[in-house]
């Protein structure tokens, strides 16, 4: 038997080509005096698996190359195969570190589609505040731990980290789960808050700005933490808006936009709190943008609480959910002695909520930003085509614009302050 | 010990010089295993976390209280990690300048030891100084050795052949070059207020006169945060940096090998500590107890001089591991601005203004 060679190509020699280099002369620069960097997608601060290939000048960069799609589960194709309600726990893992914003999110996208975002009960709807803010908090404070992480501060990652371990004790005893939530359902949530929980969450509200405070005193004044961010990937308004970005990122760069003030959903417009805004849209005002909007949040929960109908233990029996049963299960009871009952559980069980045809768009303040889902229905229960409009996603897509520059190190300060999460950017 | 009159000066010289060097390596590398715990501990307490706490021989069950005490303390995790780094693969990627990835692990370590061989961790034990070497070009010796510590590693970066490594070797070979500088200006001044070169001088110097660090605050402080950036330490760490570099300059090393580097970062930060305890603290002199400010007449006072050299030592591992977890890191450009146009030329000025006073003085 003749042997046989196949030759396979120095995995380095590709490179070039990946970063678009169209011209010969282009080529030859990288050949003769740029080094190509392969930032990941296993890389310590690249937050998950993002890839960036990184062209430098010494240790300048010149061209960079943000390439995504290590972590793609095709959430959005899973999403055509099955029931609105079955869908939920796949939103959990998209921003994997605020699922309990993206259920809210994701529910609120489906019962705009339904025409019964009115209809939900006011207690559901001061949940769901709850959950968002929580979320943001706790989202913020990873973002806030991994970005000093990044830059060398390693003790107040783990100082973050406390307060968002109480977090998730909170999310446990109101969800069963301390990760994947899945907490609420098209109509409503899966329950009421445990008793005691109320008081659980003031008591930790309490403890969280003092958390905050600690971490300002490690940071906010620290001469090199200043100097590794001031002036540092400076977004002006003009780019920010014209690559499309959201949240703390865009009123980093001086953009008063928040969705929760824009196009106010749930009770967001009942209540009171400032969205904060940069000046400069640097790595310093974004850090900055974020601390103030966790404060913001401790506001906006607290002013939640006090107003949550029912009180702290729903003394007076509030529903969290629409009492419909065409759209929420009928309670367990009922259903082995109502016919009609039964018909409904069956119904909802086997072939989920009945939504009507046609397309909506809804968008949601999320911690990285607005997080929008887009529904395509021609009826049923499944949709048709189901879009998420990921911010992490479309944050990354100035990373091209931003870096050149930039000192290597710069990297990751900016890549710490975007604040992304690849779950959500690959979905 | 009669017998040691009657062997000839030179045996005497040979045979005390290898106790102590045998004496002091065991010292450094006991002190560089127990730092690395100290570092975990104080982090630990840092972050809020306890740290190693579970590592227990077999024979620890047998010690009623003090048995667990000790294990809490994580007093034996060093023993554990020594052991683990030994047991480990020592993989040597292929790609890698074979000579060069071997030899700089070693090359980091040797200079970082040889630095110790000037410094008096005492004042006399009987008739024996507690040097092992006298020198009197003391400190010039000790820049020359730390000098060639840098050398480890750019090969280790070079050796290594791949990306990241070679960031890391360029940045501390330029971070190294430029902060030896400063630290080299800085004790000048020390040299001229105190009129020799020679280490036990100087601290016989300080014990009659008061302590360097309160004649020479400046030259203390470029000294210090000199000798953080010598050491590859925190908010100078750049040659490492784990977010960006991915542990730079030692990315590709494993084993022994890796455990070397960090050998020899902590016995760099021993040496770093016990030069500043001799130059601006008065080395093994207490002020105010003139048994502990002046040379030794009994063994008991020779032990207790070698120990307050410890303990200042210690306060001042203490504080570079501290730091460590308190600060962020420099961004390179930021590190070579703050080497070049501020600590040189305020370490100028330092010798400038100590010369004229100095002359002033003495006419």
């Amino acid at each position: 038997m003749a042997t046989q060679t196949i030759e396979f190509k120095d995995p380095a020699a590709r490179v070039p080509q990946l970063g678009a280099a169209a011209s010969e002369e282009e080529l030859q620069d990288i050949q003769g005096d740029k080094l190509v960097l392969n930032m990941g997608p296993s890389h310590p601060s690249t937050h998950g698996v993002l890839r960036i290939l990184v062209e430098m000048d010494g240790e300048t960069i010149t061209k960079a190359v943000p390439d995504v799609g290590y972590l793609h589960r095709g959430d959005e194709k899973i999403a055509e195969n099955m029931t609105y309600n079955q869908f939920v726990p796949y939103t959990d893992r998209l921003d994997y570190l605020a699922p309990l914003a993206n259920n809210v999110a994701y529910v609120l996208a489906v019962e705009k589609l339904m025409g019964i975002d009115g209809l939900i009960p006011l207690r559901g709807q001061y949940m769901r505040m709850i959950c968002c803010e929580l979320a943001r908090i706790s989202a913020h404070l990873l973002g806030l731990g991994a970005f000093a992480m990044d830059v060398g501060a390693l003790t107040v990652f783990l100082h973050t980290f406390i307060e968002r371990e109480k977090i998730y004790n909170l999310c446990e005893s109101l969800t069963g789960a301390r990760f994947t939530t899945s907490y609420t359902r098209v109509g409503g949530l899966t329950r009421d808050c445990p008793p005691g929980w109320v008081s659980a969450v003031r008591k930790f509200l309490n403890e969280v700005v003092i958390n905050f405070d600690e971490s300002e005193a490690l940071l906010t004044r620290n001469k090199i933490f200043v100097d590794r961010t001031r002036d540092v990937g400076v977004i002006s308004k003009e780019l920010a808006v014209d690559y499309g970005l959201t949240g703390p990122n865009l009123r980093g760069s001086g953009v008063d936009y928040d969705v929760r003030k824009a196009n106010p959903y749930l009770v967001y417009k009942d209540l009171d709190f400032d969205v904060p805004v940069g000046s400069v849209g640097d790595c310093y005002d974004r850090y900055l943008v974020r601390m103030e909007e966790m404060r913001q949040s401790v506001r906006i929960l607290r002013q939640c609480l006090d107003r949550l109908p029912g009180g702290a233990d729903n003394a007076s029996r509030e529903p969290v959910s629409i009492a419909d049963g065409k759209i929420t299960l009928p309670p367990k009871s009922k259903v082995l002695t109502g016919m009609e009952e039964l018909i409904h559980q069956f119904m909802l069980v086997t072939q989920g909520v009945n939504a009507p045809p046609g397309e909506v768009y809804f968008g949601a303040e999320n911690p990285k930003g607005e997080l929008g889902f887009y529904i395509n229905s021609r009826g049923g229960g499944t949709p048709y085509r189901l879009k998420i409009r990921a911010p992490s996603f479309v944050n990354l897509g100035i990373l091209p614009a931003v870096l050149p520059g930039h000192l290597m190190s710069d990297i990751v300060s900016i890549l710490g302050s975007f604040d992304f999460v690849m779950g959500e950017c690959d979905r | 010990m009669e017998f040691l009159q009657y062997l000839s000066p030179s045996t005497q010289f040979v045979l005390f010089s290898a106790l102590k060097i045998f004496a002091v390596f065991g010292v450094v590398m006991t002190a560089v295993a127990y730092a690395v715990l100290v570092e975990r501990k104080v982090s630990a307490w840092i972050q809020n976390r306890v740290g190693p706490n579970r590592t227990a021989p077999f024979f620890i069950n047998y010690l009623p209280v003090i048995g667990p005490f000790l294990v809490r303390l994580g007093i034996f995790q060093p023993m554990a990690d020594g052991l683990k780094f030994l047991l480990k693969e020592d993989f040597t990627p292929n790609y890698v300048r074979k000579v060069y990835f071997w030899i700089a692990p070693a090359i980091t370590v040797i200079p970082a030891l040889m630095t110790v061989a000037v410094i008096p961790f005492g004042s006399t034990l009987g008739t024996e100084k507690m040097v092992i070497a006298d020198l009197n070009v003391g400190i010039l010796y000790t820049f020359g050795i730390v000098s060639l510590g840098v050398y480890g590693i750019v090969l280790a970066g070079y050796g290594s052949n791949s990306k990241y490594p070679f960031l890391g070797s360029i940045r501390s070979s330029a971070q190294m070059i430029s902060y030896e500088i400063p630290m080299g200006m800085s004790v000048i001044p020390i040299f001229l207020v105190a009129g020799s070169l020679n280490l036990g001088d100087i601290i016989r110097y300080q014990a009659e006169h008061g302590w360097m660090i309160l004649k020479q605050p400046v030259a203390f402080v470029i000294f210090l945060i000199a000798a953080f950036a010598e050491t590859n330490r925190l908010p100078f760490d750049l040659p490492e940096s784990e977010s960006e570099l991915v542990g730079g300059y030692h990315t590709e090393y494993s084993s022994m090998k890796l455990a070397l580097f960090f050998l020899g970062e902590y016995a760099n930060m021993i040496a770093s500590s016990a030069m500043m305890v001799t130059l601006f603290c008065g080395g093994w002199t207490l002020p105010f107890v003139t048994a502990l400010s002046t040379p030794s007449s009994s063994i008991l006072i020779g032990l207790l001089h070698i120990g307050v050299f410890f303990a200042k030592m210690a306060l001042f591992m203490i504080l570079f591991i501290w730091v460590r977890w308190m600060l962020p890191r420099f961004r390179y450009d930021q590190l070579m601005d703050i080497g070049w146009r501020r600590f040189i030329p305020a370490a100028l000025i330092n010798i400038v203004v100590t010369a004229l006073v100095v002359a002033f003085l003495h006419d």
